[in-house]
């Protein structure tokens, strides 16, 4: 098993970061955490990562879809896990979208809070596949 | 704004008439200037008005009462079913009370009776416009509160979903063993978790304060209030947090500070101001809260000298679950709620809440209230 990929974490929430990277970490994973789009878009130019992790509402509703899609349009062949809280409250259940991975830029899409296995599982089936 | 007027009569010349009479209609311009045209259709019968109205509502009728085929309560019947929102004016030769109490039971708007002149008419229209005017108001209205109350809720929900997922996240960590494999790790999950349970029942406390303001449920108990008292109980309050990152907090305040008011509310601003000042400090730094009075005022001002914000920060500062994040931020929790219910209590005094700030440096929150209120 490959254990030393370089993971982006984006999200504005600390303590999702912080469980995110002990687990991430603790799978014997590189981690680069961000709590804004700006600051994510900024070490973007100086790295580049296997695969990114990206919480869809920050500061801005927005800030997910917006960097997923900066990123894609920068490194096409990184692959984007989005995650979110957002369900049917809003209106609109991203997870049952069929065609997400379109509009969306992302190539999976998890609900939080992530359990580590589901989270590894895409970490694999995305970088490995 | 063009209204669609209906006119159902199976005279000719009653029809023209009215034509005439409304050809040049245009109600009084009302608060935003709208005015009202009118454009004028016929049927001269009550099954040619009932498709008409199928085809397209208009949203008036004038109505003609005794008429070849079914009558015009009949068509009035027919509309209190199928298109409730349209205005129906009855007009008849042999007007009695009878017809009058019978169109009005069916939903007639008005009662014209013939003959009538050109003014007569116009007057009766002019209600009617008038009418739906208010109706289309009153429903824009509501739908709008509607969607303002859906999207409250929808980020109500959010901002309660957030703290119970972080926790919930701390939970799967201790079950799955990861937070015990190091033991530091360990005590900063119990602490993280109890923080935001802490948070969590801050946001439902605040949420409780907001919806008792706004519903006008809290009772009000309105009596002489001394503020400088409300203040020092609320830097008593927050002392301990202060005193454990070094902040130190000062009171500049006349001996007492009468005002009328409701000593619960005066203490949930200067709570909210003098928690706001002292979580976002830095470490070592000072809160000052100045309390003044002019012959009509009561000014509180609480200042930091904390993160500071950016102008475009300020702006969306009392606004619903309005919280500023970033890297500076990222540690301090908060409602979102806070000062946006400062800002409803001070509006309770016919008072103002304003902010001053410069990043890095701190901010100023001053409240401003009448002392006593007309």
């Amino acid at each position: 098993m490959e254990r030393n990929l370089t993971i982006l974490l984006v999200d504005d929430d600390q303590d999702y970061i912080e469980q995110m990277r002990l687990m991430l970490e603790t799978g014997g994973y590189t981690v680069h955490t961000c709590i804004t789009r700006e600051k994510a878009e900024e070490l973007l130019g100086t790295m580049k990562p296997d695969i990114a992790v990206i919480d869809l509402m920050m500061e801005q509703n927005d800030d997910g879809f917006v960097l997923a899609y900066r990123l894609k349009k920068k490194y096409p062949d990184v692959p984007v896990i989005m995650v979110t809280a957002v369900t049917s409250e809003t209106g609109i259940d991203f997870t049952s979208a069929p065609d997400t991975g379109g509009w969306m830029k992302a190539d999976a899409l998890l609900q939080k809070p992530v359990r580590f296995e589901q989270l590894e599982a895409q970490i694999k089936r995305l970088c490995h596949g | 704004m063009t209204l669609k007027l209906l006119v159902v009569d199976d005279e000719t010349g009653m029809r023209m008439g009215i034509r005439r009479a409304l050809r040049n209609f245009q109600s009084e311009p009302d608060d935003t200037g709208l005015i009202v045209r009118l454009s004028v259709e016929e049927a001269e019968s009550g099954e040619q008005a009932i498709e008409k109205i199928k085809d397209s509502p208009p949203d008036i009728v004038l109505l003609d009462h005794r008429m070849g085929g079914i009558t015009g309560l009949d068509v009035l019947n027919w509309m209190e079913d199928n298109s409730p929102d349209v205005l129906a004016i009855m007009i008849t030769a042999y007007a009695s009370l009878e017809n009058a109490i019978n169109a009005t039971k069916k939903g007639a708007f008005d009662f014209l009776p013939k003959p009538f002149t050109p003014a007569e008419l116009k007057v009766a229209v002019r209600q009617a416009v008038k009418h739906v005017l208010a109706v289309r108001e009153a429903k824009r209205l509501s739908e709008e509160k509607r969607r303002v109350r859906f999207q409250f809720i929808s980020v109500l929900a959010h901002e309660l979903k957030a703290p119970l997922g972080a926790i919930e996240g701390y939970l799967y960590l201790l079950q799955d063993g990861t937070a015990l494999s190091n033991p530091e790790t360990l005590p900063r999950v119990v602490e993280r978790s109890l923080v935001r349970l802490q948070g969590m029942r801050k946001l439902i406390y605040d949420l409780l304060d907001l919806t008792r303001i706004e519903s006008g449920e809290k009772k009000r108990e309105l009596a002489e209030v001394d503020v400088v008292q409300a203040a020092n109980a609320s830097v008593e309050t927050m002392a301990p947090d202060a005193a454990s990152r070094g902040i130190e907090i000062v009171l500049n305040a006349p001996e007492h500070l009468p005002m009328l008011g409701d000593r619960s509310e005066l203490e949930i601003i200067l709570n909210n101001l003098v928690s706001n000042a002292v979580k976002y400090n830095r470490d070592n730094g000072k809160v000052t809260v100045t309390l003044t009075e002019s012959p009509e005022d009561v000014t509180i001002s609480v200042a930091d000298t904390g993160i500071g914000m950016t102008e475009e920060e300020r702006e969306r500062l009392f606004g619903e679950f309005a919280r500023i994040k970033n890297e500076k931020t990222r540690n301090i929790l908060g409602s979102g709620l806070g000062l946006n219910i400062v800002k409803r209590i001070a509006g309770l005094y016919e008072g103002s809440v304003t902010v001053e700030s410069t990043p890095d440096a701190g901010s100023t929150f001053t409240v401003t209230l009448k002392k006593a209120l007309a």
